[in-house]
């Protein structure tokens, strides 16, 4: 315990799996570094982040693995008895059930094309996931809808916070230069609407984000890049969309967390099979 | 008598040039190149993604799945015939054995990670080169991994110790030669891989595996350098632009 601790890496630096970070039981690990002996390594390529005593890694690649409360694009991709699949851009498809679809009165047996046709893609939030990654979505919520026309796009989801900035605005950003309605999903997937050539000039923006996330100073870079593409003076803003969706982190149809019996209903119910009849 | 100086004049202890680079494959998830001397290695990961067929899915962490091949035109100028071999299928499932110590699946249940090992050009040492590529690559892709894997072949050709053979030393026919690929994990000194094909005795055996220690850190600063540099360059590229 006598010996000395000390910072091995600088922050904000990339690091790499098998890295020493710090030597010495004073720094912490966190998500994406681990304690060996005194040693502390990284275990994911990543961005070192220290903070105070405690060094964490922010990943630079990665497929989505989806958390609750995430809002989401999805694909249609199965129609089911009593709901919908959808594809998340992970591993891990998702249920979206009827009753968390729609508030319109859904008759029994009706047609389930005519809320969410295969192909369509939905915005959608994270209600569960089980130890096993079985997704349960939900559409009762603001901004959550099923998306008519645009383009969507894929990108590296470990980038989806650099895209959307903090508080929305590297993503109000786009929107003010491009006036294209544009809505990003935390699994990667983004849909864009607006001006043949303004789309093409927010893609360019978004891969130009992608690409260059992890050199500081990103914002304000955007920003040039982007007044210099339209001519148009910008300003570094928020999002209204981003804030109306974060005012209330569930829905109000949902119970509150605490309630175990009811916490599981969604994951429990859809593993097993109906009664037999 | 004894094999006192290298066919291409390294010293005992010293590896083929290696060249090493991250994401060179734009399309795969993460993708990394690995060249040490005349052997070239191409790795490309995808996923995490859906397993099929689902009988092959653990509920209990990721599953690992590699697959190593070597290019109709490389080796010594015999057309390697393309589609799995026997040998084939043992390196490749040696490799995923190299390479399942380090890396961490356990967050994608029911999900694969599919490495593919591309070898254009080989001159011995290929399992190794395609094992080292195939650590960057997964670390190119975000992976969880507690090390690199590091690999190099060492040997007794005609009583000396030597390090990363190339393919005149592994055919070798004035003196007995063994040939060990091994595959160590630097932060620990574990060893994930070892074959040998060839006579050693135990004491020489020892003595290659101590002896080339160093060469595995030395090969993992330089896997970690090529992911490093594959951020850097972006970097440099926008400062210039400033």
């Amino acid at each position: 315990m006598t010996e000395k601790s000390e910072l091995l890496a600088r922050d904000k630096e990339v690091v790499v799996p098998g890295q020493v970070l710090a030597t010495g039981m004073e720094f912490l690990p966190s998500s994406g570094t681990y304690r060996k002996g005194d040693r502390i390594y990284a275990n994911q390529t990543g961005l070192l982040v220290v903070e105070g005593k405690v060094l964490k890694t922010i990943p630079m690649a990665g497929a989505y693995l989806p958390k609750r409360y995430d809002v989401i694009i999805g694909k249609v991709i199965d129609i089911l008895m009593t709901g919908w699949r959808l594809e998340t851009n992970s591993p891990y498809s998702a249920v979206l059930p009827l009753k968390d679809a729609t508030f319109d009165y859904i008759k029994k047996g009706a047609d389930l094309t005519e809320f969410f046709n295969l192909d369509e893609y939905v915005v959608c939030k994270i209600m569960q996931v089980t130890s096993q990654n079985l997704v349960d979505v939900s559409m009762k919520g603001p901004g959550l809808r099923k998306l008519k026309g645009g383009r969507i796009i894929k990108v590296s989801p470990p980038k989806v916070p650099r895209i959307i900035g903090k508080r929305g605005s590297m993503v109000a950003l786009i929107k003010q230069a491009t006036g294209c309605q544009m809505c990003v999903g935390q699994n990667g997937l983004i849909w864009l609407s607006g001006e043949p050539e303004q789309e093409v000039l927010a893609v360019k923006t978004i891969r130009k984000i992608e690409r260059e996330a992890h050199v500081p100073g990103l914002t304000e870079r955007i920003k040039s890049f982007l007044e210099k593409a339209t001519g148009k003076k910008l300003e570094i803003g928020t999002d209204e969309e981003y804030e109306r969706q974060h005012e209330s982190r569930r829905p109000q149809s949902r119970p509150r967390e605490g309630r175990g019996h009811r916490e599981e209903s969604g994951g429990a119910r859809r593993g097993r099979r109906p009664p037999r009849r | 008598m004894a094999y006192k100086k290298r066919v291409d004049g390294r010293k005992f202890d010293e590896t083929r040039p290696i060249i090493a680079k991250a994401g060179v494959i734009p399309k795969a998830d993460g993708s990394g190149y690995f060249k040490i001397g005349k052997t070239e290695a191409y790795a490309a990961v995808y996923g995490p993604r859906e397993l099929h067929p689902r009988n092959k899915q653990d509920p209990k962490t990721g599953v690992l799945r590699c697959t190593y091949n070597m290019m109709p035109f490389a080796g010594q100028g015999d057309r390697v015939r393309p589609g799995p071999s026997r040998r084939s299928k043992e390196i490749s499932m040696v490799t995923e054995l190299a390479l399942l110590p380090v890396v961490n699946l356990e967050d994608w249940p029911n999900a694969v990670v599919d490495v593919f090992i591309e070898l254009p050009q080989t001159d011995a040492g290929s399992r190794c080169a395609g094992i080292s590529a195939a650590s960057i690559a997964l670390a190119d892709a975000g992976i969880r991994m507690q090390d690199m894997v590091a690999a190099c072949a060492v040997g007794i050709v005609d009583g000396s110790v030597v390090v990363d053979l190339n393919y005149e030393e592994e055919a070798w026919e004035e003196g007995n030669v063994a040939d060990i690929p091994l595959a160590v994990i630097p932060s620990t000194g574990e060893i994930s891989l070892l074959q040998m094909d060839g006579k050693v005795t135990k004491e020489q055996l020892m003595q290659a595996i101590t002896q080339a220690k160093p060469v595995f850190e030395r090969i993992a600063d330089i896997q970690r350098a090529a992911i490093k540099e594959r951020y850097d360059a972006v970097t440099r590229e926008v400062k210039q632009n400033e």
